[in-house]
């Protein structure tokens, strides 16, 4: 497999990197862990005239969080690096259920959370989670920084509003509103597989009952679906089974799955609604255990 | 003080592969690590429809870019009677497209050019114009009224059907049909899957105008019979040709075929004057070369109440695709189909067979076994499992009371084959017992209780391995024997060639241990190469497991011939007559008095320096082996697993293997053969399957859509091994190479289809996919047939 011919340039800051996209008018692609982007340019769907390779910038490979409580993601960090953080689990619980499901061992030590959320495959992992943590993206270009909604940044398969010239530096997930609790499961046929259905259930609790709640949905639309009806109806509830039930049937009705050698639509359906109530089951069972 | 057998690494000696010493190094030497000075590069155009009419290539703006050194099409071909080639089952297969693309993949042109991606960029450049016509996907399309008919190239075809055939006493099921007390009827669909070898097809072609020589690297499993093909095919001096095929990064039958490429390196590499490598990708290669399976059954069995099974009736539905190229070496349209049943005392039974032409890839390979007795033994034991349900029997009783008995051998079987050795019931036993089948369904029993489904899967099976006899088996007239060359140095060191080629089987490993068993001389002594005709023995390769019946088998008769000859020696050098010679491993002693007594080592060196009068110098010689029989090893695999009612998905639990292959040579090496078959069984009950869509799309043409499992879902084998030497076999040893492959995927199906039980489903096709097994529990009913697939 032969890609096309293309140039590549190696930016060592990130101001470097937003000049060479400028100046390439629209035909250069940003390379980070190269995961998605490399085999597409080895199967020619994509053929971009220049290659900016952002792995040369230093300063982008962390996850922390603020004193606040947002937490931050580099345009660096790798899938691997949030999947081996043993204090992220507590934190950021839906991140760290995602981490060893996305992909393979592999493709997690180069893939980026970033890239794959830029990438807006829709059968992307994490921009399911970070949809379901209200995430945004810190995109910056030759004007400026700007601050996009993953909600909002993706808006197609395989498409989104940043211009050709921005560079997402980070991604960030505000600061919760009482305890975080979450999950993401993920139907696949074996480990390294898109998901034939995922499910990102993200909740914030406070005093018992349910402050902020977002559900993202995997693999079942055009795009990563962001299942807002059914996540509203767990707020204010104490996450018991009739409150996450609700939530299960409107989630499944949020989806929009095709009927494929996957699996038919229903099918998909039926497993949005059986993971949204087991990693609700799972959320009220920890809540248990630590009451 | 005879040598301690197991310390030289003779038969039994579990011997490190020598051969992994050069891959784990990445010293290994594939294809694409071989360079020549001048090398250039062809990429291959494919069809991106699955039937259309040409109107036209454009190859013009191609030929413009700069490096392109030569663009090829079905025309050029055509002019040089090259357009077509003969395929292994007579029929033709199109070299690059002239009047139709047939199969989505298909060859349509090629490009030669200084490096890779400009050839690439030559085939995107080339402009089709297509006539797209209606595809057709399976079986029933093909025959359809009024179903357009894909082979219009050749006369006299009218239809899409391949051949009609039957084998069998059709007279003899009808009667015992009548007298049956139950009769159970199952259909199911072995899907289509891909041998998928890591490595991908490849040559090297370099045709030197000065020698007239034509020297192909080619990714081969059988290079002495593609040196005929090409004589024949190219009409070229065959002396004048040599095949090489280097280290195979897997074969699993992919490699046995003739392949559009190969003929096209070669035309470019005779035309330029200069070597010309192609290496195919790994699309080109799910998409386009030698799949296996592709079958649907239509079963039935007489049983009579107390549980013995009176006679079966057999239909099956073979795709083959666009052209009938099915790599298979017998005499019979579908393999050895009849094989089936050839555990169990059967009195008869009758197997009729139709094959179609369809708008897929050509191919029909014998992915890991010997041709089609996969799918004979996969639809055999699903039978079983159906039969044994409709009487109301437990699975392992029944197969008990049907199994062949110790003392029934040699037995005939209900389609004629000959088995001639096996201990079939203790195998049964040793499983059961090794799963602990009576406590495993008092679990099942109470998980019911519970909501949760656990389910028990058992698959019995003898298969013939190790074409052929000659009498039966041929490729294209060539008779299946095998070969070995050994050549013993006078510092008792040997070489030793055959003419099978290994890809990961471990040749270089145990053949070094059958000369060791042999004559003593210690394994590290030996070494074995394989695969280049001008230097290796006439042999007709490896694939069907027929390495170790029957180049094994002739490493042991060569081995056997040096030690008669070293005997003679030995009586010159002890000054006694031959018939007071004395063998022990390694050593030749005086009846009577053993301590006076010659080494084969010394031996070696007298071979040269202080032969007796007369006898010709040297210690060589080489063996032609033709088999008598086919061997028959047995296996019963057994999986437990727990199925996931709310998704379909199930885990494997366990599961047991019992496998006897004979003398086992080296276990190490077995017990890997047996792994990796379970694990490519796993993976087609599970995963895997190539399928395609209504406009004959193939979907399974990239690793995101074909899966191989990894590491992380294979579950864990615990095996066992009962040891029945082969009469006929040498030293006995009877096959292993893919009796799990051929075995094994019943056994999960099983498991599963026994774990949703309560829903009254009798099958479900593989792959079970979790909305497959979903949709078979919730709906009730079977998930049968590879229906194509609808993409909205
Ligand atoms: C075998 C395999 C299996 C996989 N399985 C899964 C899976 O199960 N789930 C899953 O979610 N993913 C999967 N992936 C994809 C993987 O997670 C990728 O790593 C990820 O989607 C993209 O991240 P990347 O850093 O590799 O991006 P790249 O491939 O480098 O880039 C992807 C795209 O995003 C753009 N981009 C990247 N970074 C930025 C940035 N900072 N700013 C702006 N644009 C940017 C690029 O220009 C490109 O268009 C798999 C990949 C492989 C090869």
């Amino acid at each position: 497999m032969y890609p096309s011919r293309f140039s590549y340039e190696a930016p060592s800051t990130v101001a470097e990197a937003v000049a060479m996209l400028a100046a390439a008018d629209g035909e250069a692609k940003i390379l980070a862990g190269g995961q998605s982007l490399i085999p597409m340019m080895k199967l020619r769907f994509a053929a971009p005239a220049m290659i900016v390779d952002i792995n040369g910038i230093g300063g982008l490979d962390y996850h922390r969080a603020d004193p606040d409580g947002t937490y931050r993601i580099g345009a660096l960090c790798r899938h691997a690096d949030l999947e081996k953080s043993a204090a992220l689990a507590d934190v950021q619980p839906t991140i760290a259920a995602a981490a060893p499901v996305v992909a393979d061992p592999l493709v997690r030590t180069r893939g980026t959370l970033v890239g794959s959320v830029c990438h807006a495959d829709p059968q992307g992992d994490w921009a399911s989670v970070m949809v379901s943590l209200e995430g945004a993206i810190v995109a910056q270009g030759p004007d400026g920084r700007r601050s996009i909604q993953v909600a909002d940044l993706i808006d197609g398969p395989f498409q989104t509003v940043l211009a050709p010239d921005e560079i997402a530096t980070e991604a960030v997930v505000p600061a919760p509103r009482g305890t975080r609790a979450g999950g993401y499961l993920k139907l696949e046929r074996r480990v390294g597989d898109f998901a034939t259905v995922g499910v990102a259930v993200s909740v914030e609790m406070s005093g018992g009952s349910v402050a902020r709640a977002g559900i993202g949905l995997t693999g079942v639309g055009p795009a990563t679906i962001n299942a807002s009806d059914a996540a509203a109806a767990l707020v204010g509830t104490a996450l018991d089974a009739d409150a996450v039930d609700a939530a299960a049937q409107l989630a499944a009705e949020a989806a929009q799955p095709r009927s494929d050698h996957r699996g038919s639509a229903d099918y998909k359906r039926h497993v949005v609604a059986t993971f949204v109530r087991r990693i609700g089951a799972q959320i009220q069972r920890s809540e248990q255990e630590a009451a | 003080m005879a040598l301690d057998e197991i310390k030289i690494g003779g038969l039994g000696a579990s011997r490190r592969r020598v051969e992994d010493n050069r891959f784990i190094r990445g010293k290994g030497n594939y294809i694409d690590d071989i360079a020549l000075p001048g090398m250039l590069h062809m990429e291959i155009l494919r069809s991106p429809l699955a039937h259309a009419r040409i109107r036209s290539i454009d190859v013009s703006a191609a030929w413009a870019i700069p490096g392109v050194r030569m663009v090829l099409t079905g025309d050029m071909l055509a002019a040089r009677n090259l357009a077509w080639m003969p395929t292994l089952s007579y029929d033709t297969q199109a070299v690059l497209a002239t009047d139709k693309v047939r199969f989505q993949g298909q060859e349509v042109a090629c490009v030669v050019a200084d490096d890779p991606y400009i050839a690439k960029d030559g085939c995107e450049a080339i402009v089709v114009d297509y006539e797209p016509l209606p595809p057709i996907v399976n079986p029933t399309q093909a025959t359809a009224p009024g179903a357009p008919l894909i082979r219009d190239d050749k006369t006299g075809q009218d239809s899409n059907v391949v051949f009609d055939w039957e084998v069998g006493d059709r007279e003899g099921t009808d009667r015992a049909f009548a007298q049956a007390d139950v009769v159970s009827a199952i259909e199911m669909h072995y899907p289509r899957s891909h041998p998928s070898p890591i490595e991908t097809c490849g040559s090297i072609a370099d045709f030197n105008r000065a020698t007239s020589k034509l020297t192909v690297y080619m990714t081969t499993q059988a290079p002495h019979i593609i040196r005929a093909a090409v004589a024949l095919v190219a009409e070229l001096p065959e002396h004048m040709i040599r095949i090489v095929s280097p280290d195979l990064g897997g074969g699993f039958g992919n490699k046995v075929p003739v392949y559009p490429g190969y003929v096209v390196s070669i035309l470019a590499s005779i035309l330029l004057e200069c070597p010309v490598k192609w290496i195919e990708d790994k699309s080109g290669n799910l998409i386009s070369t030698g799949f296996g399976r592709d079958i649907y059954l239509k079963g039935e069995m007489a049983l009579r109440n107390d549980g013995r099974i009176l006679g079966v009736r057999m239909h099956t539905d073979s795709d083959h695709g666009a052209f009938f190229s099915d790599a298979q070496p017998s005499k019979f349209k579908i393999g050895l189909m009849h094989s089936a049943f050839s555990c169990y005392d059967i009195p008869a039974a009758h197997l009729t067979a139709q094959g179609v032409y369809t708008n897929k890839a050509p191919g029909g390979v014998a992915y890991r076994c010997s041709f089609r007795v996969t799918e004979a033994m996969y639809f055999q034991e699903r039978m079983v499992q159906a039969a044994a349900a409709d009487l109301g029997m437990d699975q392992a009783e029944f197969r008990r009371i049907n199994l062949v008995r110790d003392d029934d051998f040699p037995h005939r079987t209900p389609w004629g084959f000959l088995t001639d050795s096996g201990q079939y019931g203790k195998c049964l036993d040793l499983g059961l017992e090794a799963i602990g089948y009576e406590d495993f369904l008092r679990q099942k029993e109470e998980a019911r209780q519970r909501g949760r489904l656990l389910g028990i899967g058992i698959s019995t099976m003898t298969e013939p391995l190790g074409a052929g006899n000659s009498r039966e088996y041929d490729i294209l007239g060539i008779k299946m024997f095998d070969s070995a060359e050994l050549k013993v140095h006078m510092t008792g060191k040997a070489l030793l060639r055959t003419g099978a080629k290994t890809q990961g089987q471990g040749h270089e490993t145990t053949w070094a241990q059958i000369v060791a068993h042999e004559l003593g001389i210690p394994a590290e002594d030996v070494l074995v190469e394989e695969g280049d005709t001008d230097t290796a023995p006439f042999g007709m390769g490896t694939y069907a497991s027929r390495s170790t019946p029957v180049a094994g088998a002739a490493v042991a008769m060569v081995s056997r011939k040096i030690r008669a000859k070293a005997r003679q020696i030995a009586a010159h050098l002890l000054e006694v007559s031959e018939e007071d010679v004395e063998w022990e491993l390694g050593r030749f002693s005086v009846r009577g008095a053993p301590d006076r007594g010659v080494t084969i080592q010394e031996c070696a060196i007298a071979a040269y320096s202080n032969m007796p009068d007369g006898m010709e110098p040297g210690l060589e010689n080489n063996a032609y082996y033709d088999p008598p029989n086919l061997t028959w090893p047995f296996a019963c695999y057994i999986a437990t697993v727990e199925v996931d009612p709310e998704t379909g998905v199930w885990d494997v639990l366990r599961v047991v293997a019992v496998d006897d292959c004979g003398v086992r040579i080296n276990p190490m090496i077995v017990e890997g053969q047996i792994m990796g078959g379970l694990t490519e069984a796993y993976a087609m009950a599970n995963m895997q399957f190539i399928t395609f869509d209504e406009d004959g799309n193939c979907i399974g043409s990239n690793y995101m859509d074909y899966l191989l499992p990894t590491a992380w879902e294979t579950p864990g084998f615990e095996l066992h091994e009962v040891v029945t030497p082969c009469p006929h076999h040498p030293i006995g040893a009877k096959g292993i190479g893919e009796c799990a492959t051929v075995g094994g995927p019943a056994a999960f199906v099983n498991a599963v289809i026994d774990a949703i039980g309560d829903s009254g489903v009798r099958n479900i096709d593989m792959p079970l996919l979790p909305d497959r097994v979903y949709e078979a529990i919730t709906g009730g009913h079977d998930i049968s047939g590879a229906p194509p697939v609808k993409t909205e």
